[in-house]
């Protein structure tokens, strides 16, 4: 029993409140900074205590578990709360100068915490309804978020956003209710036992079905990522970065749990089907990319390629495959994250984000050039970066495995990955200024705040790369728990630690 | 009577279905709500039904007491809490695009995605 | 609207509807009821109010504003998780006291208590909170 394993969701309900009671702009911003600190050192508490002494367990309120309410923080879990948590930090010292663009300052916040809430919650949690129910905390969050400003692009994208997600919810319930009809439980520790244990029913198949389909949609897996770049360019891009690091990730984060917990009794239905998609995720996102000329929708068509090569990972299935796929979740979580701020920064620099209309920022801001080139050659997988060993780990586990060609076509993604890299880095910082769009006059000053938040997530990507071998090995550690699940089993129900 | 609610399901998925395909955000939310609450019910069903058996049950000292399971009520409920603060935030969601658009036809949005 | 005869109507109605939240308050632990069905009720008497008056009367005359409601639900609810932890027992443990009362006997009295009475001012609050700001979204800023 260990009540700091529901921190990650108090800290963030405490603020939220602070927040909603909280009148003064200049107080919130730095109670957020202040908070996200806090949950960081949170997090990173909790994966020290998870790797020093095993899985960690809570039944609230006692009851035992399969029957009560559980919380769970495995290495998997662990890993991907301080993720969350590091990306939190970096928004939230971003969000100080760019939010102001937009109204009511301290609402943001508001928002902002409960989505840290649900993102947390459904990180730790062990119980297949409570996944659905963080799951609708983080999306109601972010439907507020995405239609922030209330301008016309906005409303328009958010309606899109919110179609398409309620609907994958409403699956997501669908597949759960149907999946206790038959088995009877929620609790994922005393479903995997009893999944392992017998046989079931074609029934099954139904709820994994619809459940694949729920967490495709969160996730933007290819059939059902029409959403993303629908809409991810609209809100302010302190948003757009703050999804772009978090949301789809956890719909990933979900399916990888989910589907090497419970539903591996058809393995080679479900290897075959998240290969397939997998490669068409990334090819597709991946060429949508190319024809894309602005900075925000290039990046989005890019978050959609490269939750191919996580659902890659996952579809390999071996420990190695799988520990790509988390090693690629936490280096696509630093990198994306800070391409996006780029983004931002250029937009206030240049007054733009169409790449025809910018340029010459090389030789006017080479400070900024560095700070793009980072996440985005790391995006590339460019050596030394983070970007290169995540690839490397999956191909090579896709090498292992036999599967050449999912492997060709990760391959020939990060080819396209790069050329539109460098596209934007010929537009925006090579090319000279185009004539008739001489920018903002006078100049914008960028000051530490507005270059913090990029940098110091480049440079976490920088030694994630650097010191790849104790990443990767954690990151090896959690595939390990995922794919040998019975530590996981006997520490939930049982109360064992491993 | 699980026939019955069966049929249910399957009509309102279906009027569910159709209206969501329609072009006004209107009927969107009609729909949805209509999608929402066959979920609700297919959840409440998932368990199979016993018709007049309570869910919270006294502790009757050893008699053998037929008790309708509370899980699956439980998670309805939550689900329908959570439906109802979603269908709210479509709604203004609606009031606030009609405002700014002026238009209720989910035919103007497709300028956002080429 | 205004009609004479639903105005007179929601003078007992109202009385009605918020006795009727209690008691669901309050039998809630054990039996049907809870703070979710407490709050939607007495979030109901509100809406009625708006019906026979106006939303702007309604939203003028009431006496805090709906986010303090939501925020001293939700400090509550916090609260509740306190004794628990105090006591070094597991997470939202239900910790209960039970003091015998001179004529009506035994009173329980508990945390999850606490709780509900959380879950029932902020789902009151939420309630108001849809009815004013759909309603008069200009006034209500």
């Amino acid at each position: 029993m260990n009540t700091a394993a529901a921190l990650p969701i108090l800290i963030p309900l405490v603020l939220m409140i602070i927040m909603i009671i909280n009148r003064s702009d200049t107080l919130a911003r730095w109670t957020g900074v202040a908070g996200s600190l806090l949950l960081l050192a949170c997090s990173v508490y909790l994966f020290a205590t998870v790797r020093h002494s095993g899985i960690l367990t809570l039944q609230a309120g006692g009851w035992r578990a399969p029957f009560g309410i559980t919380l769970v923080i495995d290495l998997f879990s662990g890993l991907m709360l301080m993720a969350g948590s590091v990306i939190l930090v970096a928004v939230s010292v971003f969000s100080v100068r760019f939010i102001r663009e937009d109204c009511c300052n301290n609402r943001f916040y508001v928002f902002f915490f409960s989505l840290a809430m649900g993102l947390n919650g459904s990180f730790i949690t062990g119980d297949l309804f409570n996944l659905f129910v963080w799951f609708e905390v983080l999306l109601l969050s972010s439907f507020v978020l995405i239609t922030y400003g209330s301008t016309p692009q906005q409303l328009k994208g958010g309606v899109k956003y919110l179609a398409l997600n309620l609907l994958g919810s409403l699956f997501f319930l669908a597949g759960t209710g149907l999946f206790y009809g038959e088995t009877g439980t929620l609790n994922m520790a005393r479903l995997a036992e009893l999944l392992r244990e017998g046989e079931y029913s074609a029934s099954l198949n139904v709820s994994a079905i619809l459940i694949f389909v729920a967490f495709g949609i969160k996730g933007a897996v290819f059939p059902f990522h029409f959403w993303l770049p629908a809409s991810y360019h609209t809100p302010n891009i302190t948003i757009t970065s703050l999804f772009a690091g978090l949301l789809s990730k956890v719909g990933v984060y979900a399916m990888i749990r989910v589907f090497t917990l419970l539903f591996m009794h058809d393995q080679v239905f479900w290897q075959h089907l998240f290969l397939v998609v997998a490669g068409l995720t990334m090819v597709i996102g991946g060429m949508a990319a190319t024809a894309q000329y602005e900075t925000r929708r290039v990046l989005s068509y890019h978050i959609i390629s490269q939750i191919g090569y996580m659902v890659m990972g996952l579809g390999i299935y071996t420990p190695l495959g799988i520990a790509g796929a988390l090693f690629f979740m936490i280096h696509n979580m630093l990198a994306k994250t800070a391409a996006f701020m780029v983004a931002g920064l250029i937009r206030r620099v240049k007054g733009s984000y169409e790449l025809m209309e910018i340029g010459g920022l090389y030789r006017e801001r080479p400070l900024l050039a560095v700070l793009f080139i980072v996440p985005a050659f790391a995006l590339a997988g460019v050596p030394p970066l983070s970007g290169f060993f995540a690839k490397f780990i999956l191909i090579k586990a896709g090498l292992e495995d036999g599967h050449y060609w999912i492997t060709a076509m990760a391959v020939f993604t990060a080819m396209l990955t790069l050329f539109s890299m460098i596209k934007i880095w010929n537009e925006a910082f090579l090319k000279k200024t185009p004539g008739n769009h001489p920018g903002i006059n006078p100049p914008v000053r960028l000051n530490w705040i507005d270059l913090f938040p990029p940098a110091f997530l480049g440079s976490l990507s920088i030694l994630m790369g650097l010191f790849a071998g104790p990443v990767f090995r954690f990151a090896l550690e959690a595939a390990r728990v995922l794919t040998n699940v019975s530590p996981y089993i006997e520490s939930v129900i049982y109360g064992l630690s491993p | 009577m699980e026939v019955i609610l069966a049929i249910l399901v399957g009509i309102l998925f279906t009027a569910g279905v159709y209206l969501l395909l329609r072009r006004s955000i209107v009927k969107f939310i009609i729909g949805f709500i209509f999608i929402s609450n066959a979920t609700n019910l297919l959840v409440f069903m998932a368990s199979g039904l016993l018709a007049g058996a309570p869910a919270f049950i006294r502790d009757e000292g050893g008699e053998k007491i037929i008790m309708a399971d509370p899980v699956p009520q439980a998670l309805v409920l939550t689900a329908i809490v959570i439906g109802l603060g979603i269908t709210a935030f479509t709604l203004a969601l609606k009031y606030r695009f009609f405002q700014v658009t002026g238009t209720d036809d989910l035919d103007q949005l497709k300028r956002t995605d080429q | 609207m205004n009609s004479v005869i639903l105005q007179i109507a929601e003078k007992y109605i109202r009385w009605l509807l918020l006795f009727f939240a209690l008691t669901a308050l309050l039998r809630g632990h054990h039996f049907p009821g809870g703070g979710f069905i407490a709050g939607l009720l007495a979030g109901l008497a509100v809406v009625f109010r708006s019906l026979a008056y106006s939303e702007e009367k309604v939203f003028r005359d009431f006496p805090v504003r709906p986010v303090t409601l939501l925020s001293a639900g939700l400090i509550m609810i916090l609260l509740s998780f306190l004794p628990a932890w105090l006591t070094n027992r597991p997470f939202m443990t239900g910790v209960w006291v039970k003091p015998v009362l001179p004529l009506a006997g035994e009173l329980k009295l508990g945390t999850p208590l606490v709780f509900d009475t959380g879950i029932f001012l902020s789902v009151t609050g939420v309630i108001l909170l849809f009815l004013f700001s759909l309603k008069i979204p200009e006034k209500w800023k």
